[in-house]
This record gives structure tokens, C-alpha cells and sequence, in this order.
């Protein structure tokens, strides 16, 4: 530990005694400004891609609030607010809370079950007057993040140990199920991602590698159509792995074991496929995987997203050039295929930049998660890195369409209150516990 | 510190890796594919095409022959539709409501979101009516759409149509033509279609996902203005083109007048003609076929497809051809006793007619078919028997030379060539050298298989009121504001007759006018200049051809009339032509020494009747390969002989795409 200590910064070696009078100086102490400085980027980025997009000709001043623009930016504002204010919070306090809050997000989640607004089939929001609108699926990804880091921060937990694993498993499934009677695939299957922080606590990395094999042998169970070839490919696979490694026994049981799952999943493709799926997430499954094209109708959505991030080429049409955006070929230009607007009109290099900001932001968080000292710290920071990732790749990835249209927002740059503040609470709690990472949580 | 520390560059290498494969696909459909920005400009562009207005076409003094009128289409959006009182909107359109409600069930079929065409091409008249009333009908709504109208409703046949174009016609124009889109089809809309039809512009205009209107692309940096067609000046003269048809009412045949001068044609008369205005706006599809079905055809352009035996009108050619070839002379005589003995062929003179001692001048006026046949006998064998073919060959080249057996070059579509034998032709009847100047002594008095068309015969007229040359015939002698005029119709055709045979052959034809066969035609005050014909023809009564030009000193308008099986060329040619010559260099008609007025020919019914007017079979509307066949038979009708197959084909065609042309109409 006291190695990892002397190598930050000269700035920030202190002795004991003077860290704790500086941590009273003010609240912008030992905050990771590049942190900051990537969250106020993607705001901004958001901020001008949604005045594109939404752009009204009648209102066009950012600060006009009956545009959805001016409203972001009011979102912004309250962001900016919200983030000041958590800085002035304890760090104790998020720990110890925890369990409230993700009390009050379970309430709430029952709430919207009964009392929700049902907005495109999903009744996903709780009207909050004055065209305000609560969606307590954005909270549940923050509090189960706090809730899971301090379970596993608890003495004597570890994920290797079943019970403490199953623990962890109903803290997160609990959330999703009732997310899933909303129902809103998209937001269920973001918890999904938290295998990462389960991984990274001690879970056998075959969880992870056996999730990899699941999604590549759906996709190939439904693009062959042939369950024969598959199992088939499958046994010749397992075969050469069992002779590759036959002097290894301890792994003869893990491989006959993956292989039998393997195949029993692959048999079980077809009835997933047609009885648990939908019709609507089957035919955007079947255009990702290009079984069908109906670039009229299912496939107009991602076909013309497609089409507005591919005419940006390099440097993009400009700003508030983008005819796919203007002329509204794109759906959900503000929200969920925000990222048409950013590839039409700043191209690739802008696409990149965007993601560039998204990969510095995760690695960044990596890294504060592993200067901890606390695992409540660290858990906490790889379950947001997970999120904001899973959020990063399935939305880029619908609208250049390698992953089936989910609705979920982009982070930070979709337009919306709720994602926004649940970003921005989620990204400042974590600049306030790791701005006193010295301190014991 | 815990154990699985290391784990962190797994999950940062999964990180890594994901986002690298988001870049790589936004690499490969930004930058390497190209395909997605030529979709994204297909998507907002739409090109909008300005149809310029045709050009007009005026007559010789600038009077208009037919423009441009707007017509009224009545639209309907089948959505914005409320419920409303149908009968009233029946009444007011003049429709039933079963109509109505087929109608508005294909609009919905062709889409309840876009405008489509209720009722078509409404008159200004009939829409000022209906134009107050139409707001209290909400959904429909009115569309201008400019047309072509004819003010005086004549020279149908020279101004010809159009109509929108077909498949072939887009192919064949390269791409620019769009579907409905107009081109000319017949007459003058067709041979300058280039220059009627003006420039189109284009409009690149934005539209959003609904394909509403957002602006111009590139603020129109793109667009181009239309130009509207240029207007054409034709060398018709309203006056003696109105006059001609309502002197040709029901009588089959043409008018052809040529200024010698320059070759402008002043009138041009096709009968039976029709009104032109019956082929546009709203019951054109019904008028055409009422036409296609007429059995004197009026869609048929006399002037240039008909042909017809010149008959006597060929004798001052034959007269100018022997004395240039030196046979004879002005002053040669003959004596005819009634009939003439080529070989054992009998030529016999009109009526048996006996002539007496006749010289070339006298011949021409009294249409001795004797001296004729005599000299041009004289004239075969001038280099004996055994060279008559060579000796033809060249006559025919003479012949040829007046522009008889091929085609003058007229500014019209489908001219017929008419027909001048080869010694080839011949050969072929009798074998080689098996014929002799006996065998073909009728073509000297413009009989035989001789055949020319009525424009060809005023031709002839121009070339001896010139002396010697002729003006390529044409209709249009001014292109645009500037009055272009192309130079080949400044070049003098000259036909090979020295200038000085041709003093006597006038002779002769100021004879026929003034004491001879159309004394009876003749004009106070005016020296005319004629030949009468009667064209023998194997269906019904001869055909009545008179040729002339006038006045002899200083030519003004050189004419060719025939009306078809009305005997012989004095009783209706000859006043025809009279009059028209009158009215064009007078402006008024006298009286006549025969008595004979205009009225009293307008009034006249000279159509053949119809059992003897050979149609073939009746016509019904075709399919396509049905009007081939019909054309096909009804060019049995041989008065007008070979030339004609080929024109007739065309004619059937045309009547074909106007039919057509409706059905595909509706937009």
C-alpha cells in the first residue's frame, strides 16, 4: 500500500496531518479534474448535437425551455448543482445509505408498475408535474452499484464463497426483474454488465467467458439456422481442446462440463428465440444479423441511422448541416440515436473523439477504482465503468447496426434528465469518495 | 491490494477492444463504404423539372396559329376529405356519383396522402364555375397545367400534336425526356420539337422524411432556369389557308401553294381536315378515336403521303424536257386526228377530241394527249429502238431532276417520295430490252405508274414560274425572336432546262387560263399561269388536279389542287386554285366567267361515296399489332399506290399513340 501511495504526485504527498487541514480548505479538494473535465465534454458535446438535432427554427436560443435543448441545458445547470452538492456530502454518507436508497429506488420501482406513464410500451416513468418525469430504472443502476459495493465491502465476503455470490445475484436481479415487468428490455440488460465488477472481485473468469460464448453461439445458432452444424462444430471443437490438453486432468471435468452447457444452450436457442423473445426484438435481432432487410419498415430505423452516421465521412456536413437530422429521417434523433447527429455532422473524426472521451473516461475510472483503499470505492467504480460502458457500446452499436436496437440512452449525451442526473450523481459520487480515498469509508 | 488486482487489464482490455471495433465499423461505413452519403442526398433531394411553355407558331404575318392556354386540373388529396354533399360536387363537375366514387377510390388507391388528378384538363370557362365553389370542398383542390389551342382551328395537319411521351421516346431522347412529359408527334410539334420545346429547368429542392418542402438546395446554386421554347414563324397565310379548307369542306384532296420566290409554302390544305383543338384538354381520348375511325381519315396529310397520277399538269414538264433535249422546237407541228398510234398502243385525246394541226404552245392548251405521246415516242427512240432503256434512264433523270419520285425535304415528318419509274422497273415486267417506248408512252401524259404528291406537283409549278429553279419547299420560315431562317433554303435547285424553252411552255399554260381547258377559271386582271389534269385512278371517278402559278409576270404563288374523284381538273380544281390565288394577291375574289363563286364550291359534297371509297376493313381500336394489319389492308386502296405503304403505317401508329397516350395519362 505505501508503495502505490509514494507514486502519485509529488502535490499530492502529504503528511498526515496536513491532508486532513487541507480536506477542510474547501470541496474541491483532491477531486480528479479529469474526470470533471471529460463529464463537462460530453455534456457540452450532448448539449450542441441536441440543439441540432431537435432544432426548431421558432426557438433558436439554447436557453429557450420550451425546446428540448433548453431544457438540457437546464439539466446541465442542475447536473452542475447536484454535483456541488454531493462534493459537500460526507463520503461516509453514500455507504451508509446505500441500503435506503436502494430501498426507496425498489419502492419506486413498484410505484411506476402501478402508477407509471406508459411511454412506448414501456411504463418506464413517474409524471413529475410540469412536464418533469422520473425514470426510477436510471436511479436502480446507481443504487445497486451502492448497494452491491458496500455488500462486498462487508468483512468476510468473498464472490468465490456461494452464498456471499448469491447475495450479490439477488442485489442485482431483484432490480432487473422489475424492470423486466416494466417492461424495458433495454435497461434489464444493463445490470447484465455488472459481471464485470463480479469478475473483477474474484468470480471464475469462465462466468465471463461462458457469457462471450453464449452471445457468439446465438448469433451463429440463428445466421447458420442449422442446429446440426453447430452442435456438430461444437464436439469437433471440444475434442481438439480434450486433446490439446489431455495431460491436464483438473480440466478434462471444465471442459466436458462448458461443452455439455454449450450445446444445451445452442438446443435451447430456438425456444428462446421464438417463445421468450417478442416479435419486435426478434425482427431486430434478424436485421443485425442481416436474416431479414425491411429498410421500409422494421429496418427503416437503423437503416437510416446508418445512413446519416455513414454520409458524415471524415471531417462530417457540419454543424447544423446534417440532412438525415434535419429533415428528421432519423428517429429519436435526441435521445436514443443522438450518435447520428454527431457522425453525420462531425464525421469520423468526431465519432471518434466521442468515443475516445468515453474510452479515457472508463480507463480513468479504472484507475481510481484501483488507487482504493476501499472496496466499497472500488466496487462502486467498476460498477459505474460497467455501465456507462455497456450503455457506450450497445447504443453506438444499434445505430451502426451491429447490435439489435435497445433503447437505451448514450451517457451524458442523450438528451433526458433522468439519464443525465443519474450519470452525473453516479460520476460525482465517485469523485467525492475517491477525492478521500485516503480516508477509511 | 487484493489477490486479483491483474484482472483490471482484462476488463480494461475488453474495454479497449469493444470500443476499437465500434471505430473499425464506423471507419468502414463513414470512410471505405460511399454508398451511405449518395443516400442520405437521395433521400432530401428531389428534383423538381420546370416545364418551360412550347413555343407558339404564327402564320406569315405573325397571326398566331396555335399557343399556349391553361387548363384546369381538379386535384384531391383523399385525407384532407370531410364528409361533404357529394351530389352537389357531381352536379357541379357534371359526373354521377357512381363516377365520384370510382374515381375518389382509385385516388385513395394511388395514395390518401398525396395529391392525384380528379378531373382532367378543365376549360378556363368550364373551371370558372366550379372555381368559386371549390373551397366548400375541402381535400380537392385545382392544378394549371398549359396546353396547346388553336384560335382559328386550321392547319391541323401542318401543326400536327402532341402527346406524352412513350418508354421509346425517353430511351431514344437520352434521359430527357421524364414521363409525362409532352413531345411532338406529327407535323411541325414534331420537326421542331428541339426548338418548341424550349430548356427545362430544374429545381434541387430539400425535403424532410414526409417529403414536405424545406428549401433549395445549396440555395439553388444547383438549379437551373427553364427557357421557354422558341416561337416559330411559319410561311403559312392564315387568310389563304382558312379560305383553302373552308373551299376543300367535304371534299377529299389538298391545297399546296408555293411562293416561287423563296419556297414557302402558303397554305397547306389536308381534306377532310379536323379542328385541332379536338386533340387536347379533357375528351381528346374520345375525339381521337372518333377520328382514327373516320373513313375519309383525316389524320392522313394529304399534301406529302397522298399521291396521286399527275395526269395532264405533267405536260409542260414533258414539253420543257423534249425541247431542252432538242426534239423539238416551240415551233414543231403535229396533226392530230383524235387519238395517236404508239406502236399498237392507241393514245386517245380527251372525248376523242380532234386537235387538228397543233405546235407546243396550242398542244399545252388544249391538252392534246397525241402531240405528247408523239414526241416523247420521238424522244425514246431518238437513238433507236435498241437504246430505249439508256434513253429513258436519261429522260427519267430529267424528270427526276423537278424533285418527282424522291423526297423534297419538306420541315415536315413523313413525306412521301411518290413514284417515278426505273428502266429497272421495266426490265423486270417485260425483261431486258423487252420493252419499248410504246410500253411506256402514258407516263408522257403524266399516266402510267407515274405518281407524285400534291406538294411535288406545286413544286413543278415554282420551278417554271422561276425559269429553271425552285426553293427547297418549306413551312417555317423564321425560328425564335430572331426569325432564323436555315440557309439550306437559300440555295436555288436548279433543274437543268435552260431558261429560254420555258417562255413557249408559258405560253401554252396562260392559254389554258385564258382560252383553254380552264377559261372557265380564269381571273379578271390576273395572268394565270395553269395546266387542268385529270388523273385516271382504278377507284371511282378521275381525280381533278389543276397546276398553276400567278400572276406570269414577277410569280407570287405557284398552286396545286386536287380533289379526289371529282372528274376532270376544270370543274373543281381550276376555281379552287382561282380563288385562293385571288384571295392571296388580292385580298377579295371577283367574279368568275363560268359563274362559279366560293360559296358555291364550299356548299358542294364532293366525297366519294363510301361503298365506292375503299377503307379496307372497319376499324376498330387497335391493339397494337391489329393497327399494323389494318394499315397494311387499307393501303389496298390504290389511287395512292406504293409511296403510301409506308406513310400509312405511321399514320396508323400515331392515331395508336393518341389512343394510348390517354390511358396513361392519369397521373
Amino acid at each position: 500500500m505505501q508503495r502505490q501511495l509514494t507514486s502519485w504526485k509529488g502535490g499530492m504527498m502529504r503528511s498526515r496531518g496536513s491532508y486532513q487541514q487541507q480536506q477542510q480548505r474547501g470541496f474541491f479538494f483532491n477531486v480528479d479534474w479529469a474526470i470533471v473535465f471529460v463529464y463537462l465534454a460530453l455534456c457540452t458535446i450532448g448539449l450542441l448535437n441536441i440543439h441540432s438535432a431537435m432544432y426548431d427554427e421558432k426557438h433558436p436560443s439554447f436557453f429557450d425551455l420550451s425546446t428540448d435543448y433548453g431544457k438540457q441545458f437546464i439539466y446541465i445547470i442542475v447536473g452542475s448543482v447536484v454535483a456541488i452538492f454531493i462534493l459537500l456530502l460526507e463520503s461516509r454518507f453514500f455507504s451508509a445509505l446505500a441500503p435506503v436508497f436502494y430501498g426507496i429506488t425498489v419502492v419506486l420501482l413498484m410505484l411506476v408498475l402501478v402508477v407509471g406513464r406508459n411511454v412506448g410500451g414501456n411504463q418506464a416513468w413517474i409524471s413529475l408535474g410540469g412536464g418533469f418525469r422520473l425514470q426510477p430504472s436510471e436511479l436502480a443502476k446507481l443504487t445497486t452499484c451502492l448497494l452491491l459495493a458496500r455488500y462486498l465491502n462487508g468483512t468476510n465476503i468473498r464472490i468465490t464463497d456461494p452464498k456471499s455470490f448469491m447475495i450479490s445475484l439477488a442485489i442485482i436481479g431483484f432490480p432487473m426483474l422489475l424492470i423486466m415487468l416494466q417492461p424495458d428490455a433495454g435497461s434489464t440488460l444493463v445490470f447484465s454488465s455488472l459481471i464485470f465488477v463480479l469478475y473483477r472481485e474474484g468470480l471464475s473468469p469462465y462466468f465471463l467467458i461462458l457469457e462471450g460464448l453464449f452471445i457468439t453461439l446465438f448469433v451463429l445458432t440463428l445466421k447458420v439456422n442449422n442446429i446440426a452444424y453447430i452442435i456438430g462444430a461444437l464436439l469437433a471443437i471440444g475434442i481438439i481442446i480434450l486433446l490439446l490438453f489431455r495431460r491436464n486432468r483438473k480440466l478434462m471435468p471444465i471442459i466436458l462440463a462448458g461443452l455439455g452447457i454449450c450445446i444445451a444452450f445452442v438446443l435451447s436457442v430456438n425456444f428462446i428465440y421464438s417463445k421468450v423473445l417478442k416479435p419486435h426484438q426478434k425482427v431486430r435481432i434478424d436485421i443485425v444479423l442481416g436474416i431479414t432487410t425491411d429498410i421500409k419498415g422494421k429496418g427503416y430505423n437503423v437503416n437510416q441511422s446508418k445512413i446519416a452516421i455513414g454520409s458524415g465521412k471524415l471531417w462530417g456536413r457540419g454543424y447544423m448541416q446534417g440532412t438525415q437530422t434535419k429533415y428528421s429521417f432519423v428517429p429519436e434523433q435526441g435521445t436514443d440515436f443522438i450518435f447520428c447527429t454527431v457522425g453525420e455532422e462531425w464525421g469520423f473524426a468526431g465519432a471518434t473523439v466521442v468515443l475516445g472521451l468515453y474510452l479515457f473516461l472508463l480507463l480513468r475510472i479504472i484507475r481510481i477504482a484501483e488507487r482504493q483503499r476501499s472496496t466499497f470505492t472500488r466496487v462502486y467504480a467498476y460498477g459505474i465503468a460497467s455501465v456507462i460502458f455497456f450503455h457506450v457500446i450497445i447504443n453506438i452499436g444499434m445505430t451502426i447496426g451491429i447490435v439489435p436496437s435497445i433503447g437505451i440512452p448514450l451517457p451524458l449525451i442523450s438528451y433526458g434528465g433522468s439519464s443525465l442526473l443519474s450519470f452525473t450523481i453516479m460520476l460525482f459520487i465517485l469523485v467525492k469518495l475517491d477525492s478521500n480515498r485516503m480516508g477509511i469509508v | 491490494m487484493n489477490s486479483f488486482f491483474e484482472r483490471r487489464y482484462i476488463i480494461a482490455g475488453v474495454f479497449i477492444t469493444l470500443i476499437l471495433i465500434l471505430l473499425a465499423r464506423l471507419f468502414y461505413i463513414q470512410i471505405i463504404d460511399d454508398r451511405y452519403l449518395l443516400y442520405a442526398q437521395s433521400n432530401v433531394l428531389r428534383k423538381v423539372y420546370k416545364n418551360p411553355a412550347r413555343g407558339p407558331i404564327l402564320d406569315r404575318n405573325k397571326k398566331i396559329l396555335v399557343q399556349n392556354e391553361a387548363f384546369y386540373d381538379i386535384m384531391v388529396t383523399p385525407n384532407l376529405v370531410k364528409p361533404f354533399d357529394t351530389a352537389s360536387f357531381c352536379k357541379l363537375l357534371g359526373i354521377d356519383t357512381a363516377e365520384f366514387h370510382k374515381r375518389f377510390e382509385k385516388a385513395i388507391k394511388y395514395s390518401p396522402r398525396l395529391q392525384s388528378v380528379f378531373e382532367k384538363q378543365l376549360s378556363a370557362q368550364a373551371f370558372a364555375a366550379i372555381q368559386e365553389r371549390l373551397s366548400e370542398f375541402p381535400g380537392f383542390d385545382s392544378s394549371p397545367r398549359y396546353l396547346r389551342t388553336y384560335p382559328d382551328s386550321v392547319a391541323a395537319q401542318f401543326l400536327g400534336y402532341i402527346s406524352e411521351v412513350t418508354d421509346k421516346d425517353i430511351k431514344k431522347s437520352g434521359g430527357y425526356y421524364h414521363p409525362g412529359d409532352f413531345i411532338g408527334v406529327t407535323g411541325v410539334e414534331r420537326s421542331y420539337e428541339d426548338v418548341l420545346r424550349g430548356r427545362r429547368g430544374v429545381e434541387n429542392d430539400l425535403v424532410d422524411s414526409r417529403s414536405r418542402f424545406k428549401g433549395h438546395y445549396a440555395n439553388g446554386a444547383y438549379d437551373t432556369a427553364q427557357v421557354a421554347g422558341q416561337r416559330l414563324i411559319s410561311s403559312l397565310d392564315l387568310r389563304i389557308q382558312k379560305l383553302g379548307e373552308q373551299l376543300m369542306m367535304n371534299k377529299v384532296g389538298s391545297i399546296v401553294a408555293i411562293e416561287p420566290s423563296t419556297g414557302e409554302i402558303l397554305c397547306y390544305v389536308s381534306s377532310p381536315t379536323y379542328n385541332p383543338n379536338l386533340l387536347v384538354g379533357h375528351e381528346r381520348g374520345n375525339n381521337a378515336a372518333e377520328l382514327y375511325k373516320d373513313p375519309y381519315k383525316p389524320l392522313f396529310v394529304r399534301p406529302i403521303q397522298a399521291t396521286y397520277p399527275p395526269g395532264s399538269s405533267f405536260k409542260p414538264l414533258s414539253a420543257l424536257i423534249a425541247m431542252q433535249e432538242g426534239i423539238i422546237t416551240p415551233q414543231t407541228t403535229y396533226n392530230c386526228p383524235g387519238y395517236y398510234w404508239s406502236g399498237n398502243h392507241r393514245v386517245n385525246c380527251f372525248h376523242g377530241e380532234v386537235h387538228g394541226v397543233v405546235n407546243l404552245a396550242s398542244a399545252v392548251a388544249e391538252s392534246c394527249n397525241g402531240y405528247f405521246s408523239w414526241v416523247f415516242d420521238r424522244l425514246m427512240n431518238y437513238y433507236g429502238a435498241k437504246q430505249t432503256a439508256s434513253t429513258f434512264t436519261n429522260w427519267r433523270g430529267n424528270v427526276a431532276k423537278f424533285g418527282l419520285g424522291s423526297r423534297l425535304g419538306l420541315d415536315m415528318p413523313s413525306e412521301g417520295k411518290g413514284n417515278l419509274p426505273t428502266a429497272a422497273h421495266y426490265d423486270k415486267i417485260y425483261h431486258t430490252g423487252g420493252w419499248r417506248s410504246s410500253t411506256v408512252v402514258s407516263l408522257a401524259i403524266g399516266q402510267g405508274e407515274l405518281l407524285a404528291t400534291p406538294l411535288q406537283l406545286a413544286n413543278i409549278e415554282a420551278t417554271i414560274a422561276n425559269h429553271g429553279f425552285y426553293y427547297k419547299p418549306h413551312l417555317i420560315k423564321g425560328i425564335g425572336d430572331k426569325e432564323i431562317i436555315k440557309p439550306e433554303y437559300r440555295v436555288k435547285n436548279y433543274v437543268g432546262i435552260d431558261s429560254q424553252y420555258f417562255e413557249p411552255v408559258i405560253n401554252g399554260m396562260q392559254a389554258v387560263v385564258d382560252r383553254g381547258t380552264a377559261a372557265g377559271s380564269r381571273i379578271p386582271g390576273i395572268v394565270m399561269c395553269g395546266k387542268t389534269g385529270t388523273a385516271q385512278n382504278n377507284h371511282g371517278e378521275d381525280h381533278s388536279v389543276f397546276v398553276a402559278y400567278a400572276p406570269r409576270e414577277n410569280p407570287k404563288i405557284a398552286i396545286a389542287v386536287i380533289v379526289e374523284n371529282s372528274g376532270q381538273g376544270a370543274t373543281w380544281a381550276a376555281p379552287i386554285a382561282s380563288f385562293i390565288v385571288e384571295k392571296y394577291l388580292r385580298d377579295s375574289i371577283t367574279s368568275r366567267p363560268n359563274g362559279i363563286t366560293p360559296d358555291y364550291i364550299m356548299k358542294a359534297n364532293r366525297l366519294p361515296a363510301l361503298e365506292n371509297y375503299y377503307q379496307g376493313p372497319k376499324l376498330k381500336l387497335p391493339s397494337k399489332d391489329t393497327a399494323k394489319h389494318k394499315a397494311d389492308s387499307a393501303d389496298k386502296k390504290a389511287a395512292t399506290g406504293a409511296g403510301r405503304k409506308k406513310n400509312k403505317n405511321k399514320y396508323a401508329t400515331a392515331a395508336y399513340q393518341l389512343e394510348r397516350r390517354d390511358d396513361e395519362e392519369q397521373r
